[in-house]
Parts: structure tokens; sequence; C-alpha cells
């Protein structure tokens, strides 16, 4: 598996929104811990080490 | 006194003394005569439906409004005879690029689909769009069409009877009374009808301010969109937006935020300057042009909580107001006339019950719903409401100059396209295993048939569309008629929008071009019961 870096999801326009109302009311710092959250399960279900590799690269 | 609130660009039905013996009592009044209530009276009156239309203006206003009208409208325009001079006086544009900062995300071609009569939209502005439903709308009444518009005549109060409305309308000549069995009000955001009626208009005020300046250059400028996140430019504020409009004109949109000092603002040398640094942006001069208008709007997206009151029904900005990002006002309105049109007819003729009639609002406030939701979308992408929804607009942005997944979620506003009435009671059985796109409850795609095009053949009443190998026959229920239209040469686009796998099909279409149901064969019991469905009559 490589990095995909075409567009993969279906409603980017309803994600989108969705991952905004995930922060509504939080702080700065709480909406950072949240994003730290999300990041390390997206990883996680990811899984593959390569393709991780390769995403923290693409966004240096 | 008929007071002028607005300068008009055109005079289209001047003020003429109207009878007064006696109060007339008229099966439907239109209030308003913009693109809804024009659309609206046209429908009706082709369909041999009385129509009178009360505007308080004498034509179309003048200024910025609506300038950009999508293909669904412009199909609509065309069935009512009005759409070929919008496209001739519309500019297609379909190079765009979008800026963050100094530097070029990326540029995008809409390469539209071929096949269809009208293209995926055009820039025109609003007074020209109305100019042409008036120019149509005269048309019809010389053949006849019962139609007629009354300039200069302001509904100044209404009192709601058992079955009919009265109004008093004031006139240069003094005030009359009439009476109308249907009242729809096209008459706009601030809606008098609405407040008279004293009802609610709520939602969501966005806390923004836009500068508009529409700028006259004859300069050799490319015909494309140019849109900026955080434009480079000295004071332009969060967002810019360029685009190209018939008669050398250009609308320039700059988002200024929310604390700004207007008079300050619309200091021309303050906007001249704003406007010389956009444009010498990409070609490093600066073209000779003039400020044709320019003015600061705030906006809302909200929406009455039904469009139907009895024999009272709210059309267009009088029923829904949105934010302008993805042209959805005017294009929705236009949706608004055509679903009630052949409602209105219908139930006039006594072909159809007064409950057809609630469809229009269950339709149209969906519709609505979604057009608010596109448009909030947009709004929030392009002003972040928190620290949190800045970054990640602007992580989407950086994302978006290095790798094609981000562009999607750029968003400075969707295009308005018609809604599909997924589920909605009116529509029938989907058996044929067929394209997506033309599924019960969407409206049809164009596509070629011989020299013309589909949406031609699909005017009038309700239509039985036949594709290949098939046999259907003409029929009615309950005097409603299917008219039976039999393509046995199917082209490639018809088949591709039409048929999928398939090598034959029938459809079932609403006057407003909207797919009822559609089957593999034509079995007329089906059929018959999808219409008795359409019509709001059940399941027969």
């Amino acid at each position: 598996m490589s990095l995909k870096q075409d567009p993969n999801i279906p409603d980017p326009d309803g994600f989108y929104q969705e991952l905004l109302a995930a922060h509504d009311g939080l702080s700065k710092a709480e909406s950072d811990a949240l994003n730290a959250r999300l990041i390390l399960t997206l990883a996680n279900h990811i899984g593959d080490c390569e393709v991780l590799r390769d995403a923290l690269k693409a966004v240096k | 006194m008929v007071a002028t609130r607005y300068e008009t660009a055109f005079k289209l039905y001047p003020y003429e003394a109207v009878e007064r013996s006696g109060v007339v009592r008229h099966p439907v009044v239109i209030v308003g005569g913009g693109p809804v209530g024009l659309a609206l009276a046209l429908d009706l009156g082709q369909r041999g439906t009385p129509a009178l239309v009360l505007d308080d203006h004498d034509g179309a206003g003048l200024g910025s409004k609506a300038i950009c009208f999508a293909k669904r409208t412009l199909d609509i325009a065309t069935r009512l005879g009005a759409g070929a001079p919008m496209v001739e006086k519309g500019v297609v544009w379909n190079v765009g690029k979008v800026f963050h900062g100094a530097g070029k995300l990326f540029e995008f071609n809409l390469l539209p689909e071929t096949g269809h009569r009208n293209p995926a939209f055009i820039n025109l502005q609003q007074p020209y769009f109305e100019k042409y439903l008036v120019d149509a709308i005269r048309k019809a009444q010389d053949q006849g069409a019962p139609i007629e518009i009354r300039g200069r005549n302001r509904v100044t109060s209404m009192t709601r009877h058992d079955g009919y409305v009265t109004l008093n309308v004031e006139t240069p000549d003094g005030p009359y009374t009439l009476e109308a069995d249907w009242l729809i009000a096209c008459d706009g955001a601030r809606s008098v009808t609405r407040d008279m009626m004293g009802l609610s208009f709520d939602g969501r005020v966005f806390e923004d301010n836009f500068l508009i300046a529409d700028v006259k250059m004859k300069a050799d400028f490319p015909t494309e969109r140019w849109f900026w996140f955080e434009p480079p430019f000295e004071g332009a504020g969060q967002s810019a937006l360029l685009h190209k409009q018939p008669d050398d004109i250009w609308r320039i949109d700059f988002q200024l935020g929310w604390d700004i000092d207007r008079e300050r603002e619309l200091d021309p040398a303050r906007i001249r300057t704003r406007v010389d640094a956009m444009l010498s942006s990409q070609t490093g001069t600066i073209p000779k042009y003039e400020l044709e208008w320019t003015s600061i709007y705030t906006f809302q997206c909200r929406r009455m909580e039904t469009f139907r009151h009895g024999n009272v029904f709210f059309a267009g900005d009088s029923a829904h107001q949105v934010s302008p990002f993805g042209a959805r006002g005017a294009n929705s309105g236009v949706q608004d006339a055509e679903n009630l049109a052949w409602k209105l007819d219908l139930v006039l003729k006594g072909r159809a019950g007064d409950e057809l009639l609630d469809s229009y609002a269950t339709e149209r406030e969906y519709a609505a719903d979604e057009n608010i939701l596109n448009s909030s979308r947009a709004t929030d992408f392009m002003t972040p409401k928190s620290e949190v929804s800045q970054i990640f607009r602007n992580a989407v942005l950086d994302m978006a100059a290095r790798a094609p997944f981000a562009r999607p979620l750029v968003n400075s506003g969707r295009l308005s396209v018609p809604c599909t009435y997924d589920d909605f009671p009116l529509f029938g059985e989907d058996a044929l295993i067929g394209p997506h796109a033309s599924r019960p409850g969407a409206s049809c795609p164009d596509a070629p048939v011989g020299d013309g095009f589909l949406l031609d053949h699909l005017t009038g009443g309700f239509t039985l569309l036949a594709l290949g190998d098939t046999t259907p026959k003409a029929f009615s229920v309950e005097g409603v008629v299917v008219r039976t239209v039999h393509l046995a040469e199917v082209s490639k686009d018809l088949a591709a929008r039409y048929l999928g796998d398939a090598d034959r099909a029938i459809y079932l279409i609403r006057p407003d071009q909207h797919v009822v149901a559609r089957w593999p064969e034509f079995d007329a019991d089906a059929v018959k019961a999808a219409l008795s469905r359409a019509i709001g009559k059940g399941a027969a």
C-alpha cells in the first residue's frame, strides 16, 4: 500500500462539517488533545508503517 | 403614493390605470415581479391558468443581485421560452483559479458534460433575467395566455377569509381592492406579505460583511473565476472573488469581516486601491476601469417554518434566504415556481385535490434545507468560526497545493444543482436497474435527441417516455392526460443517462421534469398507479 493522495472521501463537505462539529465548545487545548487522539486512532487503523511514514513526509 | 424603493434597470411593466368598478376576484395573484413571480406567472399562463402579478415598481431593479444562473434554471427558462436569449447574453466560463495569499493553490477546468442544451451555468445580471422573462410573457400574452402584470401596484394590507384573500392595493391613482382565491408571495427576503401575516423567518446571521464592486473594463482580461483565501492585497479581508458578467462588467467581492466602518470602506479611493491590487496581481498591470456599482452586504441563512399557509404560498427569498455562495437564491426560487405552477394549475382545473399543494411545501422546504446546508458549509469554510476551524481550514488550503485529495474540501460555494426528492410520497417505484442520476425524484438529465434535446420533448403535462423497442399506450387518470414520447432510436448519451445496461425503459415524468417512476416494460396498471400517486391521490 502506498499513501493515497487522490480524493477518497465520498462526501467531503459532510465529513468536514462533522470534523469541525466534534470540536464545538472545546477550548484550544481540548481541541489539540482531541486532534492528537484522532491522529493516533487513525494511525492505528492504517497500521501500515510505510504509509504512516509517507504521510508524515507529505505533511512536513 | 407608491414610494420608489430602488432605481430600475429596465422599465418593463409601466403603470396603467386599473378599472375600479367593483371588487374583482382573481384565481391567482402573485405579489412581486422578480425572477420567481415572473416565472410562476409565465408557467401558469402557458397552462391556461390566469395569473395576475402585482409589483410596486415598474421594472427590474438596478444593482447587484443574482448574477449566476444554473443549468436547471436555464432548462426551466428554456421550457418557458425565455432560455435562448439568456444563454446568448450570459457569460460562460470554465477555468477557475484558487489562490491562498500570494500563491496559486490550483486551477480547475469544469469541462462540462456534453450533450446538454444548456451550460452548467451562466453569469448574467438579474435585470436581464427578468427582462427576458417579461419578453416571453409578452409573447405568451399575444398568443392568448391569461397573464397580467400591474406595475406600481403595492399591496398595503390583506385580510384572509375562508377560501380567499382580500388585498388593498395602492397605485399612483389611489387605492383599490381586489380578491384572490390563491395568493403567492414572491416578494423577496423582506416579504411584506410575510410581515402582514405576522409569520416568523428564523435562522442564522453570519457575522461578516462583503463589499461588492462591479467594475467596467474593456481590457483583454481572461474569462476566468479567481478566488483568493486570505488575499495578499492591502485591506482585502478574508477572501476575494473576481468573475465576469456581460457588458464588460466584472463582479468583485471582498470579505471584510464583522467590525468595519461601512462609510470608510465604501470610499471609492479605498475601493480602487484594493481593486488595483487585485487586477494587477496576476498580470502586473492595472487595466483602465470604472466603478459601476458598490455596496456592502451581510447575509443570513433562514427559512419559514412552512411555505404554505392555507391558500397563501411563499416562494423564493420570501420563504428562504441563503448566503450567496453557490448561487442558490434565485436558482432555487425559480425551482419553487416550477414546482408550484403545475400543481396549482391541476388543482384550479379540478383535476387534483387540494392535498397536492401540500407537496409544494414539503418538497421545497426540503430543497431549501439542502440549499441552506450547502451555503452554510461554504460560509463556515470561508469564515472559520473558531481558532481550530481556522487551523483546519488553512491545513486544507496548504494540502490542496500539494495533493489532489484536499481540493474537494476547499469550499468557496457549491454550485446550485436541483435537489432529488428521494423517498417523497408523490414518487413511485424504481423497477428499472437504471442509472442513479435519473432515478425517481431526480430532475431529468438532458441528452441529445435527433437534432435537438430530450428536455424539449418533456413539456406541458405529464410525459410517458418510452425508450427503445417498447410499445406504450396513451392514457389518462381522472382527466390528467399523459402524453407519450417514444424514442426508438436511443443516442449514446441518452442510453448512458436513462438505460444503463437495459435496452429499453419506460419513464413517467412530471410536468416539472422530475422522474416519477421507471420500469423495464410498459405495464398500464403500474403506470396508472404511479400517476395517481403523483397527483396526490394515493396509489389507485
